[in-house]
């Protein structure tokens, strides 16, 4: 008999689960709430005529896997261009930052040559938590065979894949911060600043939290495989192309419908019921909504054990980045920057005090005086997304904490207009070309994406929410406590971005405890 | 009433004008952190007072919390283990309830005072517990221990001494019910419980009345043989009736550090409390999975004999056979005129030992001497009374 499964949200994650568990010839039935599939990963419109990608911008890394289990290139996946990043500066001493290479006014020779082997060796590390990243997270206690195999794979990559010398840094930095580290490691001041951004932007952290190492080491993950790029349409038509491609495996997608909540009884799921009212009933049920969400709303407290509860509802999960979309009559002029090199991927980062500053405010529920920036314009490779020599810009602004305390109501338009200003100081005249503006805080992503928090990862990065205990210890490993109801969105192991891999490993753990096929 | 001292190390109950005068030996000790008779006089006459005259317990240290709002109901039946569904405004039932996995936090009573609204009464404090359950449920939860006077009337004569003192309508109270009546004109809620395992009241009142209540049992005293008891006799009682003590008998969930030193219902023997045909409640998915298991140890009731008392005993599966368990309590019960204790005691295969041998160390003329008793695995009650339930009960 062919098994049903519902999947509860159509971000990439969950189209990506769609499409293994439909190519497994299980009964696909995918329900999103807004009105496109994608998630965070979507394409959207705004001040009429002009297109953007909805919250993530740049792909740092689908999953190659992915990519060619599913045939995505096939769905009419279409590679964008690989992006540099360049670290702004107000005097015109513009860093440009590549996999290895980094150069610039001001850099020392000392400082390039570190670069390198700094990135060589963090994509080491990276490399080696691999095994951990496409595999379930192994449990402590009753570990599988499986789980042995993962945790024996990581071993032998630290050590024998890493060497004893790096293994034994490896050991000395996964707990500490980044500041510390790249204080080490570098001189330049604008340098360190835009590397930190990486370890930070998406996080409730600063340069001197820790977990930064960690939070780094997951975004560098993608550059093992390669550049992040700008996809040509947005990342709608990255998400668009899984769509097409789970569509093509059988599986039946429908937008525009909330899932108001899991049917459960007994302790066990029987499928869904829609904000309309109208009951969906299946074998198997996916959520790919972020934990509490999932738990709280969806299932509901009565039928969780109380301590679980608890756990899922103190997860840490307030956004700290909001999204601005601008649209501009014409290319701005940052110093000497050329047209080409404003098509990469642009940074206000200046120095690591800098980011430290901007996150003070954020622990008191307020958004930084001096915002921190990272920029796309992403109608320099893709001419259609606004109309004939106009341009769209989009800013994803730190730190903008999801409980502010003044509230966004009266500040939304405050913030967005200091990004504006903030862009000015690096290019003049910058004001006078926006002709459309629209911001989103995190409490309006939260909203409009039905994400908790609004937050970047579904759920802060930190080691007590990464592997064996993400979301929570007792719903690691895709299992919920309810039987049949499994997760697969980023509130699960590895975590946030656009990688597919929290989906993937998903539907591998549902087809290897509830067969292989459907 | 006054605010509590902080200087004060125990906090005085609003009886503690009574339970003061009336303690010859003034022997005290914390409960809850109330300043607690331990006795008033002499052990055995409390005793005998609870179990052929009428005694008077001040019960106010007991935690009472208050729950209230639409979604009261729901709360309580995923906190507790039992199905609370038939319980209505006038009743009590009694409860426990487990953490996630099973293992037992605390037991108590709901009273259910009006629609939407549960007075909870447990041993311990429960108040973090409560609140950290009720997430996602409209409900109210407040601690109302020092908001209550609580007193325990009980024993054969209790009826006729509430009656003689003035209240109407006791005689026809069933047990686990409660008569909402009162007295020189102040509000007192009777309930027909208690911890003795015989015929027995539980009165509440608000704080302010404490006294008067007090004194109007009291002033019966010329009919009736009236003690006030301590916790030492309600101990003997308790033990005689076979009702557990969480926290004496055996490590509360919320106080367990080492893997396997908790309990679950099962374990304690209380398999009769848990209601597995009712909606989810905390714990529920551990003990179906525990259930398909064999049982692996269960706190029993057992009767030791010879006179020695077996405190603290090492259990045995034979003379000087493989260790199997321990004594968690015991007392001597004057009524059997035997050695009763709660034991946690291993299981085989999920069966009972067929032999549990008592090593027992106890001094004479303070030299220290061992020797071996007998135990039998008790399943009823050590002790009951036909009196506890008759309504209406015996008149004196
Ligand atoms: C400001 C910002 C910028 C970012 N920038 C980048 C970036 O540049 N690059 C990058 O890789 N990542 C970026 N991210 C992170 C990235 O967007 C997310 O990690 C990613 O989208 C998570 O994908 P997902 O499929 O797991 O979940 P989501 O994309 O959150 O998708 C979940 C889906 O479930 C749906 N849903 C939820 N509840 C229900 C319900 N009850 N009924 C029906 N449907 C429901 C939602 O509507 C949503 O479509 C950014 C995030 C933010 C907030």
């Amino acid at each position: 008999m062919t098994r049903s499964v519902i999947i509860v949200g159509g971000g990439h994650n969950g189209l990506i689960c769609a499409a293994y568990l439909a190519k497994a010839g299980y009964e696909v039935k995918l329900v999103e709430a807004r009105d496109r599939v994608g998630g965070g990963a979507s394409t959207v419109s705004f001040a009429g005529g002009y297109s953007v990608s909805g919250l993530a911008h740049i792909l740092h890394s689908l999953n190659e896997k992915v990519c060619r289990d599913l045939n995505l290139a096939g769905a009419g996946l279409k590679a964008g261009p690989a992006v540099d990043t360049i670290s702004l500066d107000r005097q015109g001493r513009h860093l440009t930052l590549g996999a290895n290479t980094a150069s610039g006014d001001g850099l020392s020779q000392k400082d390039i040559d570190a670069y390198r082997s700094f990135k060589n060796e963090y994509r080491a590390y990276a490399a080696a938590l691999d095994p951990l990243m496409m595999n379930k997270p192994p449990r402590l206690k009753d570990m599988d065979g499986r789980d042995k195999l993962t945790l024996a794979k990581i071993g032998m990559k630290l050590r024998f894949g890493l060497g004893a010398k790096s293994m034994r840094e490896f050991l000395r930095v996964g707990g500490i911060n980044i500041y510390d580290i790249l204080n080490e490691v570098f001189d330049n001041e604008s340098l360190k600043g835009a590397i930190a951004l990486d370890a930070v932007l998406g996080h409730h952290m600063g340069p001197r939290t820790p977990n930064t190492v960690l939070a780094y080491l997951h975004r560098l993950r993608g550059e093992n495989q390669g550049l992040p790029t700008l996809p040509p349409g947005g990342m709608g038509q990255v998400t668009q192309a899984i769509s097409d491609a789970a569509h093509g495996f059988g599986a039946t997608i429908r937008t525009g419908e909330k899932v108001k909540r899991i049917l459960v009884s007994d302790g066990k799921t029987s499928g869904v019921e829609l904000s309309n009212g109208e009951q969906l009933h299946a074998d198997i049920v996916v959520s790919n909504a972020d934990a509490k969400t999932t738990f709280l709303d969806l299932v509901g407290t009565g039928e969780l054990d109380a301590m679980f509860a608890h756990r899922v509802n103190q997860t840490r999960c307030k956004g700290t980045v909001a999204k601005v979309y601008l649209a501009l009559s014409e290319l701005p002029q940052f110093g000497d920057l050329s047209p080409e090199q404003l098509g990469h991927r642009l940074l206000v980062a200046p120095d690591m005090r800098y980011l430290e500053h901007a996150f003070n405010f954020a622990k008191y529920g307020e958004f930084s005086r001096a915002p921190v920036l990272e920029i796309t314009v992403p109608s320099i490779a893709d001419t259609s997304l606004a109309p004939a020599g106009h341009h769209v810009m989009s800013v994803s602004a730190g730190y903008a904490p999801y409980e502010l305390k003044e509230g966004w109501e009266q500040q939304r338009t405050i913030f967005m207009d200091k990004v504006i200003a903030l862009v000015g100081e690096y290019a003049p005249g910058f004001e006078q070309l926006v002709v459309g503006k629209e911001i989103l805080t995190p409490v309006d992503i939260e909203r409009e994406y039905n994400l908790t928090g609004g937050h970047w990862h579904q759920g802060e990065m930190t080691i007590d929410q990464s592997f064996m205990m993400r979301p929570v210890h007792g719903s690691a490993q895709y299992d919920t406590p309810i039987e049949g109801l499994f997760l697969c969105g980023a509130t699960a192991h590895p975590g946030g971005n656009v990688t597919g891999i929290p989906g993937h490993n998903a539907a591998q753990r549902i087809l290897k405890t509830q067969g292989e096929s459907g | 009433m006054a605010k509590h001292d902080f200087k004060q190390v125990l906090e005085p109950t609003p009886f503690h004008a009574r339970v003061d005068e009336q303690s010859l030996v003034k022997n005290w000790t914390s409960w809850n952190g109330y300043q607690t008779a331990r006795v008033y006089d002499t052990l055995a006459s409390e005793y005998f007072a609870i179990r052929s005259s009428c005694s008077v317990m001040d019960l106010t240290p007991m935690e009472k919390y208050r729950i209230t709002g639409p979604d009261a109901f729901k709360f309580l039946s995923h906190l507790v283990v039992r199905d609370i569904s038939k319980l209505q405004v006038g009743r009590v039932t009694y409860v426990l309830w487990c953490n996630d996995e099973g293992k037992v936090l605390d037991d108590g009573t709901i009273f259910q005072l009006a629609e939407n609204d549960y007075r909870l009464c447990s041993q311990h404090h429960q108040l973090d517990w409560l609140l950290l359950s009720s997430l996602g449920m409209d409900v109210n939860i407040s601690k109302e221990t020092h908001e209550v006077a609580a007193l325990a009337i009980q024993g054969p004569t209790s009826c006729s001494v509430l009656t003689e003192a003035g209240f109407r309508g006791l005689a026809q109270l069933k047990p686990f019910r409660v008569l909402q009546t009162n007295l020189h004109g102040f509000e007192v809620m009777i309930s027909r419980t208690g911890y003795t395992g015989d015929l027995g009241y539980e009165l509440w009142t608000s704080p302010e009345n404490a006294l008067e209540l007090w004194d109007a049992i009291f002033a019966v005293q010329n009919l009736y043989n009236i003690r006030p008891v301590g916790l030492d006799a309600l101990e003997i009682v308790r033990i005689e009736a076979g009702f557990i003590m969480p926290g004496d008998d055996f490590n509360t969930a919320e106080t367990t550090v080492r893997a396997d030193h908790d309990r679950s219902p099962f374990e304690l023997g209380m398999d009769w409390v848990v209601n597995f045909n009712k909606p989810y409640f905390t714990g529920k998915r551990a003990l179906i999975a525990e259930q398909a298991l064999p049982i692996r140890r269960r706190l029993v009731k057992m009767s030791v004999k010879g006179n020695k008392p077996p405190a603290d005993s090492f259990l045995y599966d034979g003379k000087s056979g493989k260790r199997i368990g321990t004594i968690k309590s015991q007392v001597w019960s004057p009524i059997l005129k035997a050695n009763l204790a709660m034991a946690d005691v291993e299981y085989r295969n999920g069966v009972a030992p067929s032999e549990v041998w008592a090593e027992i160390y106890y001094q004479k003329e303070l030299e220290w001497r061992a020797t071996w008793a007998e135990c039998r695995i008790i399943d009823k009650p050590f002790w009951s009374h036909p009196r506890r339930s008759a309504t209406p009960p015996g008149q004196f």
